[in-house]
């Protein structure tokens, strides 16, 4: 019986993919990112490109950037860029090489009870959910989005801390905030690609868009090789060309959902 | 491995004086049956004699090896306990942990198997037997390693005539074959066909040591008489 | 409501096709959960053993201890296996995270102690059946774990099988060590939290289902090969 417990243990490793395939890089990118579907389409192309298998993680911006300082990840690809400057200079990032940018857009129910349709800016838009007190669902992580979130509600000179019960911070992702969003009827702050690619609308729809405020862009950035003497620095870099190469910038540009294009290409090529 | 002394055994539970002083003296070729009422301590003797309860006091000696006396000593309870496996396996037990070869353990399986009559339920579990056949299992089991001493408490306190029988047939052979034999009973019909010498205990203290012969003719202890007569003993 | 139906509808219709994204996650559950099973058995039920036989000043405060890990929450010790094999960690040069490894490193500890607590209380009720028997036969106690574990096979495996549907549904450690990589550490539950979160509700269901037959389908299997339930077996 021991015998027997012992031959399945040592089977069960050695079939363990712990198989590091010959090229293979870990990539944290935001769930924004991924939740877009963008990610589906890219990876097998730089597969079959470059040879490279990325490992992807997807995890919020702010735990990329942790992921990325402890030297767990190779690169990340996010979008905050004050956050990101930060990165750099504590020396975890290398550089920041912006790739692609879409924009933000505020979710609500249809029946709008804040009115936000109206609003002739982000600001505005912001100060009239406050005003009905309309139930808002923060993503509270940390991530590129709850960033932007924040910053916005700063912009219009307010303070997150002091909102009422009706202003609820969810320490999740984008797709687990939209479901609350959804599920409440409440109005939210998301990235328009992964509104698009979001299964479960139920009431919700994009009520307020459009402003220059609410401008996403998305950086790549690799870890620094002085702080972290182990990561792929080479393979990064070999990502970093194919992710501001034609080729990319034609599949970035082209993906879409329901004929509406998700993501503008806007890296400065070499 | 004999004689088999103590001296000054005293044991006790929980705080509470079940037995001793105790002085005796067994001999090999013995059958020494333990007599004595309810609660006497009839039980911890043995168990202590055999080295699984351990005395507070005094000193229990083979005339051998510890290491030696422990293997060629066997026990049978009272209620006898069963492994979960089969007859067959139960029976085979003690030689396993010996690492006896697989002939041997066959040929003396099978040998004891008819002895107690129960090849026909060589596969059947063990647990499923009658309280009868269990304690004759017991006994197989406690004899299929040939020890050279063999304790036993009350073996036939609830099984009936028939199977009684069976059991002191075993017992009368294997005495025949050289095994020395120590059991308590409060049967007495058993014990004076069984015994050679009686050793009646009452209230954890050996009240006397006789040949069986005259312990039932003339016993040395008060209590004893009484015993014998059917009275209480208090 | 529609969702379940259509979910159900998905399940069948991923089983039927052999969807290959589908088999090559249930095969990674699999794989993960059933190597952890492995390791936590060979640790949980000698560790249970050793705690039935043998005295030792810590026990009780051990058996406590044990019982209280049992609720551990799982992405608690998802964390802490990440800060441990993290690269500023202090096994980060074994380069273990975001590999099946970690997760099976993870799943190991949360079963570990389910596992370990189950099954001593099964030897427990076995060894107090068997205690006078085994010490008057003189066993080791490496003898003694052996039976033990022989003997209460049946209810060992039920232990086992606690383990196994604690690791197989497990999901917030996982997560954390093994990242969710998409054709590296995917496993049926991250996936179903990742679509969970892209609002495909109906396919997180039908993986769901999925998930749940698999569980079911072993634990049928297994009782069916140890004849757990057969005519007559205790």
């Amino acid at each position: 019986m021991n015998r027997l417990i012992k031959l399945i243990s040592i089977m069960a490793f050695l079939l363990c993919p712990n198989v590091s395939f010959a090229d293979s890089i870990k990539l944290a990118v935001t769930t924004s990112f991924n939740n877009s579907g963008l990610s589906d389409v890219l990876l097998p192309k730089i597969k079959s490109d470059i040879g490279l298998n990325i490992k992807l993680l997807v995890v919020g911006t702010g735990q990329a950037m942790r992921l990325g300082a402890a030297g767990d990840v190779d690169a990340i690809l996010v979008h905050s860029k004050r956050a990101e400057q930060k990165f750099i200079a504590e020396g975890y990032g290398s550089h920041r090489r912006e790739i692609m940018y879409n924009d933000f857009v505020i979710l609500g129910p249809r029946f709008d009870p804040a009115n936000i349709k109206h609003a002739e800016s982000v600001e505005e838009a912001l100060s009239f959910i406050n005003n009905a007190s309309a139930p808002f669902i923060s993503r509270g992580d940390d991530s590129g989005t709850h960033k932007m979130e924040v910053k916005l509600w700063d912009l219009s000179n307010f303070n997150p801390e002091v909102f009422g019960d009706w202003y609820k911070s969810v320490g999740a992702g984008m797709g687990a905030s939209l479901n609350i969003s959804s599920s409440l009827g409440a109005y939210t702050l998301s990235d328009r690609a992964s509104w698009l690619n979001f299964k479960n609308k139920s009431e919700l729809e994009i009520l307020f868009a459009d402003d220059k405020l609410l401008f996403n862009q998305y950086s790549f950035i690799p870890i620094n090789p002085a702080r972290h003497k182990h990561v792929e620095y080479k393979k990064a870099e070999e990502l970093e060309n194919w992710l501001t190469s034609d080729t990319a910038k034609s599949l970035i540009n082209g993906y879409e959902i329901d004929g509406q294009s998700l993501f503008k290409f806007n890296a400065k090529q070499k | 491995m004999f004689p088999l002394i103590t001296e000054n055994l005293v044991v006790k539970f929980e705080g509470k004086h079940i037995l001793g002083p105790i002085d005796l003296k067994i001999d090999k070729g013995d059958i020494a049956v333990l007599l004595g009422p309810n609660g006497s301590g009839k039980t911890s003797l043995l168990k202590a004699l055999h080295g699984i309860l351990k005395p507070k006091e005094g000193t229990i000696r083979w005339s051998c090896l510890k290491t030696e006396s422990i293997r060629k000593q066997m026990f049978v309870f009272q209620t006898p306990i069963m492994l979960r496996r089969s007859v067959f396996e139960n029976l085979t037990y003690p030689l396993l942990l010996r690492k006896i070869s697989k002939e041997q353990v066959n040929y003396r399986a099978a040998r004891w198997l008819d002895r107690i009559d129960l090849r026909m339920s060589m596969q059947v579990p063990a647990t499923r037997l009658s309280g009868g056949e269990k304690q004759k299992l017991a006994l197989a089991r406690a004899l299929i390693t040939e020890p050279e001493m063999l304790f036993l408490d009350e073996p036939c306190a609830s099984l009936d005539g028939k199977t009684t029988y069976e059991i002191e047939s075993l017992l009368q052979s294997c005495v025949a074959n050289g095994t020395t034999i120590m059991m308590s009973t409060h049967d007495i019909g058993q014990a004076k066909r069984l015994a050679k010498n009686i050793y009646f205990l009452n209230k954890g203290i050996l009240e006397s040591i006789q040949p069986a012969k005259t312990f039932f003719i003339k016993p040395l202890s008060r209590n004893a008489s009484k015993f014998i007569a059917g009275d209480i003993v208090e | 409501m529609s969702d379940i139906w259509d979910g159900i509808v998905q399940a069948f219709t991923l089983i039927y096709t052999f969807d290959s994204d589908l088999i090559e996650i249930s095969l990674r559950s699999l794989q993960v959960t059933l190597s952890a099973l492995a390791i936590s058995c060979m640790i949980a039920l000698p560790l249970a053993a050793v705690l039935t036989i043998r005295r030792f000043k810590f026990r009780r405060f051990v058996i406590a201890l044990l019982n209280a890990l049992m609720g551990l929450p799982p992405v608690v010790v998802g964390l802490l296996v990440y800060i441990v094999l993290s690269r500023s960690g202090p096994f980060g040069v074994l380069d273990l995270l975001y590999t099946t490894t970690a997760m099976i490193i993870a799943q190991t500890i949360i079963i570990t102690p389910l596992i370990t607590s189950i099954a001593h209380q099964s030897l427990r009720e076995l060894w107090s059946e068997y205690h006078d028997l085994l010490i008057s036969m003189n066993t080791s106690h490496k003898q003694r774990v052996k039976t033990l574990l022989w003997d209460a096979r049946r209810a060992l495996l039920t232990a086992s099988l606690a383990g196994f549907g604690r690791a197989i549904g497990e999901v917030g450690a996982i997560m954390i060590v093994g990242g969710n990589i998409d054709n590296a550490t995917r496993v049926l539950t991250t996936a179903i939290a990742l679509e969970t979160s892209k609002g495909d509700f109906a396919l997180a269901l039908a993986l769901g289902f999925v998930l749940i037959l698999i569980t079911i389908a072993l634990n049928i299997g297994t009782h069916w090969l140890s004849k757990t339930e057969s005519e007559g077996r205790w």
